[in-house]
């Protein structure tokens, strides 16, 4: 058959400029986005996918639900303070607690390297277990696939959840208000200082250990405490700031926060300045942001402080929620930050992925 | 609600040598003072890329008095690294049984047509690398390969790179070279304030370049120009005592050289360092990006070790470099414009998309004042593929 290669059967490729896939359209920051909003978004667009939460909310027969999905590719597959599969299953319950969802059920789908050692597989599949437990929720379904050595990194795995929401308050953007209190749930950088430091060989006097976490726990005592949750995001890839850069896009708000009330940990700080890194940016697994009215501000703190989930280990030093800022008004997308030594600046979203400097 | 005057120190002691320098009450301790001293307009330039990003991030321009106008200097390695380098690091990176070894930050630098990432995303083996040393593991491991480092920066890296070159000749390591494209600060200095268009009236130099060097070789230049030249660190109070002593020499009519950073640098500086670059290094002229060739400002191998060199071992195409003609970041290296009086700023030129190697490191002054000057356009986002998970 003669084809005509004149002839276009698709549209052109939305993303001209990169002609290639970088590390950095993964990354969590602006290639990210621009890849979900110039190919993902316009060609899947419906309704539930344009809200661009972290889980979609969807009514079945009268019954309000969250959905998600995620997949988990990290390297090492074991790292201080977790392994890839306690972090596939806390990752996607974290999801659907953002929406406001208590997690019921998950999805399990691996992708194994011929040659793994099924001693590894092994413990992966016990520790997904046991996180499943600790969050209450039960892996239900799964798949597995094998692809030939040389073609995977050990252990790829998705899992995809289902919670159900039993709050009918809007947990999202768009409910945002000018006057919304800024929470975060503790320390920031953990997680992406772990793993860069056992990834990358970098030895410390201490060990940092990753704060991965189930959230889903304290999201539904605060729920059911009446806190007016406005929003809620977990800071993942591209850490606080850029999460922060999401919610004032999509709510169309200026918030400011001020760099003295961010926790971060002198571990955790001395490795980014040596990287030159700034915790802003850094990946967490057990951190998100909420937007309450200020009438619920300090009940939701207090909350926060004493729940179990975030009494840390023995050998980790207590983390402390905290309130890092204010709604300030309707803008655009900014947000600010008042620097240590009280200057304002902006904190934009990462720009690629954060490359360690020079000097 | 929440109040944490001390951040960092969760259960521990305070950071040592980062919180201190921090501290909001000392900034306006020398803040007012600096107001106080000062009768007159003057420009001060800070030397290296580490203390624009200070500068910038912190906002400690916003605390001086009107009168005093920090200019930026070229101290960013990145920016300086001339563009037909880039270009033969790519050839390189781009070959088949080569693992290029780069610091994080070069990889994003634009060359004529491409940058050493998506040399990566097309399957060159490119590896990002913390110290030098990393490359000798990554030579030993790898016999079969060819193992080339990117050795860029100021003295502050140069000594690491002569480490490396020289164990690697004493433990005969045949499959490594470099690419070698080492600068050294104090001829820069004397090319800007040579430039007919010179502003700068005093200098803030490098403290970490200092640390290695010393700074008896900026009394010369404090002399012969007449101008103060203050070694400074990088956080915010460390700049603003820079600056302060700065400012006290020039409403003084004095040009000495003053060290701020004493709690790193010593004035003959670190021998051992400057031994290991003398033995591995000779001192060449060197293009700098932006700026032009400088005389006496590059460090190259000796003939000892040529066997090292990158260019000599692979067979290199000979390129005709092109720089964007809307960039204008030769201007902003010299401190002659400011980001935001170019054209192509935050619009054809972002870090995504830089024309200019300004806008890459995070010590570019370009990327600096984008990142945290610019109002960002953020985008929504859904929740896919984490590279950390």
């Amino acid at each position: 058959m003669k084809i005509n290669q004149n002839v276009r059967l698709s549209c052109p490729i939305p993303i001209q400029q990169y002609p290639h896939v970088l590390m950095a359209h993964g990354g969590g920051g602006k290639l990210m986005h621009q890849l979900i909003e110039q190919m993902f978004v316009p060609t899947f667009s419906n309704q539930t996918l344009n809200v661009r939460h972290d889980a979609a909310a969807i009514a079945i027969h009268g019954q309000n639900l969250a959905f998600t999905t995620d997949s988990y590719v990290v390297h090492p597959l074991f790292f201080p303070g977790g392994d890839i599969g306690s972090l596939a299953v806390n990752g996607t319950v974290n999801d659907l607690a953002m929406a406001g969802a208590r997690p019921l059920y998950l999805s399990a789908g691996f992708i194994l390297e011929e040659g793994l050692p099924m001693e590894t597989l092994w413990q992966v599949v016990q520790s997904m277990q046991q996180a499943a437990k600790v969050a209450n929720v039960q892996i239900v379904t799964g798949d597995t696939k094998v692809v030939d050595r040389g073609k995977g990194d050990g252990i790829f795995i998705n899992t995809a959840g289902i919670g159900v929401l039993e709050y009918p308050q809007s947990i999202a953007p768009q409910s945002v208000q000018p006057g919304d209190v800024v929470l975060l749930n503790g320390d920031l950088g953990r997680h992406g200082m772990a793993i860069m430091a056992i990834r990358e060989g970098l030895e410390f006097e201490t060990t940092i250990a990753s704060d991965s976490a189930p959230l889903a726990d304290l999201v539904l005592t605060l729920l059911a405490a009446g806190i007016e949750l406005h929003c809620l995001r977990d800071l993942t890839r591209g850490g606080l700031a850029s999460a922060l850069n999401e919610i004032a896009e999509a709510a169309g708000v200026e918030i400011a926060i001020a760099e003295a009330q961010i926790p971060v940990h002198e571990e955790v700080q001395g490795a980014c300045e040596i990287l030159g890194f700034d915790p802003l940016y850094v990946a967490n697994e057990g951190r998100f942001v909420a937007f309450v009215p200020e009438k619920d501000a300090k009940r939701a703190l207090a909350i926060m402080r004493s729940h179990a989930s975030l009494k840390a280990p023995s050998d980790q030093p207590t983390n402390h929620a905290c309130a890092i800022g204010t709604v300030t008004g309707k803008a655009p997308g900014i947000v600010k930050m008042k620097s240590k030594i009280g200057a304002q600046r902006i904190v934009d979203m990462l720009s690629g992925e954060q490359l360690p400097r020079i000097c | 609600m929440c109040d944490r005057s001390k951040p960092t120190n969760l259960n521990h002691p305070t950071m040592k040598f980062v919180d201190e320098y921090r501290d909001a009450t000392a900034a306006q301790h020398y803040a007012t003072a600096i107001a106080q001293i000062t009768t007159r307009p003057w420009a001060i330039m800070e030397i290296c890329g580490g203390q624009t990003h200070s500068i910038v991030k912190f906002g400690i321009d916003a605390l001086l008095p009107q009168e005093i106008t920090l200019i930026h200097g070229p101290g960013c390695p990145v920016c300086v690294t001339p563009i037909e380098l880039i270009d033969q690091a790519i050839a390189i990176a781009s070959l088949p049984d080569v693992i290029f070894c780069s610091f994080g930050d070069m990889l994003r630098v634009p060359g004529s047509h491409a940058d050493l990432l998506i040399v990566k995303a097309k399957g060159g083996d490119i590896r990002i690398v913390y110290s030098p040393l990393d490359v000798l593991k990554i030579a030993q491991t790898n016999p079969t390969k060819q193992i080339v480092f990117f050795a860029v920066g100021f003295e502050t890296t140069a000594p690491a790179t002569a480490m490396l070159v020289y164990q690697a000749h004493q433990q005969g390591i045949k499959n490594l070279s470099l690419l070698v494209s080492h600068v050294l600060v104090p001829p820069a200095m004397e090319t800007i304030l040579a430039a007919p268009h010179n502003q700068v009236q005093g200098f803030l130099a490098a403290g970490h370049v200092c640390t290695v060097m010393g700074y008896t070789e900026y009394d010369a230049i404090a002399q012969t120009y007449h101008v103060p030249i203050v070694v400074t660190g990088f956080e915010p109070v460390d700049i603003l005592q820079g600056v302060y002593l700065c400012v006290k020499q020039l409403e003084q009519g004095q040009a000495q050289v003053e060290n701020q950073y004493a709690r790193s640098v010593r004035q003959s500086g670190n021998h051992l360092a400057q031994k290991l670059m003398r033995e591995v290094f000779v001192i060449v002229p060197r293009q700098w990006r932006g700026i032009g060739e400088i005389a006496q400002s590059g460090l190259d191998l000796r003939d000892a070790y040529a066997n090292f060199d990158a260019t000599k071992r692979f067979n290199l195409p000979t390129t005709s470099a092109t720089e964007a003609s809307e960039c204008i970041s030769g201007l902003i290296l010299q401190g002659v414009k400011k980001p935001h009086e170019c054209s192509a700023f935050g619009t054809h030129c972002t870090p995504e998309h830089p024309l200019g190697a300004p806008m890459v490191s995070s010590e570019g002054t370009c990327a600096a004042y984008y990142r945290y000057r610019q109002q960002p356009r953020g985008m929504g986002g859904l929740d896919e593929n984490k590279s950390e998970r």
